[in-house]
């Protein structure tokens, strides 16, 4: 299996790919800096995109329409936020943080860009 | 003078409007206590103003029909607190007061009051109300000023002062005689033009409140109206029309008492628990926001239930954030390096967050353009019912996406305030909630008074 899509991630080699759908949305969102879960037709998924690289920060964007398992992860990712909402999901450093209003809040009272330069997405 | 001796003990109404009626100093004293002491008949020749309580000389303001003693001591307090207390009257709208902490205390209402220095309110609009224990406090300040400007004034061939007598050259009595005059007329003119402008302050604040109340009043007929027979929406719309109608009234009375505290001075214990209560009133709207868009999410987004220049200036149903805090500015100083550092990252994320909705905002826009616009709905097209009901439903389904649009711009500016509380002093966030209260009620007014315009 091979990843579909542009996006601004990279491909996986398929020989170390999880099997548990949500194993394997850990493991790709530790392995960047800023993970953003998305589908191509989510605007609000666009209004994320756009506030990091308002920010300067350069997101790794998994387009999960464009992904065959991409059901599969949506599900994962609704369980794991406990809403009927799976995207847009944002991960900095691995860690999960929300959606866009988590997002959003952390930003406003200070707490983001701090996270972000932990985990070397930003610079000064 | 036995006569009016005796008639001086009765009663003050009759005794003061009869023409004839003059005071004498010593008499004076004896006779009023809380009365205003010294009406006198300016005709007569033979007054001579040795009293220390002076008169107003303008025939026309000494009675009035009404309360006569009160009158004159009315006019004059207008022009006493009027010289105290407006500098330049800055104002103000919607029935709240001025921005730099100034003296005015405004109830709600259709009587306006303006404090006077030592805490009294007077009702401007009706003269005849003064506080007769007050006059003679306020009378005797305005008095010496009378004074003075009397010293060369002349009224017939009856002569005031010996000062004048002293100089004894016809010419220059004449001369100081026009001069005082011409002083008394331009101080009167400029007391008079004061007191027109008040008078304009005050109708327009009443304006305001009128065009809310008819604004409301019509809302709640429509309402009653209406009844069940219409719409669950047009009925969502009006009841948070009508609530935030009240909670708008509520929030003034909250910033007028807020007001109150800073302008007294109060201690920070239990000013913050003011600032509090304005917060969580705003937590309040910010509910009723989210009840309402869940609702009717278009009638939140177009704004009626807002005056016009606020609508104009609206960001996805509500205020910018990053406007609000440009509009606080300098009016925080002395902020600490900390607090500034705070603050300019509080704008600065405020600002990308709006741009971040609003480019979202406009990502939808235009993929509901795509999808209405789509081929298969096209004149070439086949014409495919199927066709047109799926684009139809896919358009449903991002519209549907506004209300979270909707939602996300309302948490923004209700996490702006909040942070902004977190970083101010209790004080320096009382400061900032007036100002940000005081611009909105501006707004508002100015909506009123276009509205209002006169047109050819």
């Amino acid at each position: 299996m091979h990843y579909q899509g542009e996006s601004w991630g990279y491909y996986m080699p398929t020989s170390s790919m999880p099997s548990d759908t949500m194993e394997r949305v850990v493991k790709l969102a530790s392995e960047s800096a800023v993970v953003i879960f998305s589908l191509s037709s989510c605007c609000m998924c666009h209004a994320v995109k756009r506030l990091f690289c308002g920010m300067g920060v350069n997101p790794t964007v998994y387009e999960l329409d464009q992904d065959l398992r991409g059901k599969e992860m949506e599900r994962a990712l609704m369980r794991l936020l406990g809403n009927s909402q799976a995207v847009p999901v944002v991960f900095i450093g691995g860690k999960l943080i929300g959606s866009m209003d988590r997002v959003m809040a952390s930003h406003i009272n200070g707490t983001l860009v701090p996270l972000l330069k932990e985990a070397g997405a930003l610079w000064l | 003078m036995q006569s009016f001796k005796a008639a001086a003990t009765t009663t003050n109404q009759d005794m003061f409007c009869h023409s004839s009626f003059f005071l004498r100093g010593d008499d004076c004293n004896s006779r009023h206590q809380t009365h205003f002491p010294d009406l006198g008949e300016l005709d007569h020749p033979a007054v001579a103003f040795h009293h220390d309580d002076a008169v107003d000389l303008s025939p026309s303001s000494i009675f009035s029909s009404k309360s006569s003693n009160v009158a004159v001591a009315a006019n004059d307090l207008h022009y006493s607190a009027l010289n105290t207390s407006i500098g330049a009257t800055e104002m103000v709208s919607g029935g709240t007061g001025c921005l730099n902490t100034g003296q005015f205390m405004y109830q709600k209402g259709p009587a306006f009051g303006v404090s006077l220095g030592n805490g009294h309110i007077e009702n401007w609009a009706d003269s005849g109300l003064a506080d007769k224990s007050q006059q003679t406090d306020t009378s005797t300040d305005i008095d010496t000023d009378y004074k003075n400007q009397l010293h060369g004034v002349q009224h017939g061939p009856m002569k005031v002062d010996s000062v004048d007598q002293s100089k004894s050259k016809c010419g220059d009595l004449k001369m100081l005689r026009r001069l005082a005059q011409n002083r008394e007329a331009a101080r009167k003119s400029r007391l008079r033009k004061k007191a027109y402008v008040q008078q304009l302050e005050n109708s327009r604040l009443k304006l305001t409140e009128m065009e809310q109340e008819l604004q409301r009043a019509r809302q709640q007929s429509c309402f009653i109206r209406t009844g069940l027979s219409d719409s669950v929406m047009g009925n969502a719309a009006l009841a948070f029309d009508m609530e935030y109608g009240g909670w708008l009234d509520e929030h003034q009375r909250l910033i007028n008492d807020l007001r109150l505290a800073v302008n007294s001075h109060m201690g920070d214990n239990e000013l913050c628990i003011l600032v509090a209560g304005v917060m969580a009133h705003y937590d309040e709207v910010f509910r009723l926001k989210s009840i309402g868009t869940k609702a009717d999410v278009f009638h939140m987004l177009s704004g009626m239930w807002k005056t016009p220049a606020e609508r104009c200036f609206m960001w996805l149903g509500g205020f910018r954030s990053s406007e609000l805090l440009k509009i606080l500015g300098n009016h925080l100083e002395p902020l600490t390096e900390q607090q500034l550092m705070g603050i300019c990252n509080l704008q600065q994320s405020s600002q990308q967050a709006e741009d971040a909705l609003s480019q979202g905002m406009e990502a939808l826009q235009q993929s509901l353009v795509d999808t209405l616009s789509s081929a298969c709905l096209g004149p070439t097209a086949s014409g495919n019912v199927a066709d047109y009901m799926g684009q139809m439903a896919i358009a449903m389904g991002k519209l549907a996406t506004l209300e979270n649009f909707l939602h996300q711009a309302d948490l923004l500016r209700q996490q702006t305030l909040q942070q902004m509380h977190r970083i101010l002093t209790t004080r320096q966030a009382a400061r900032a909630l007036l100002v940000i209260s005081d611009y909105t009620s501006r707004l508002r007014a100015l909506s009123s008074l276009w509205l209002a315009r006169p047109r050819n």
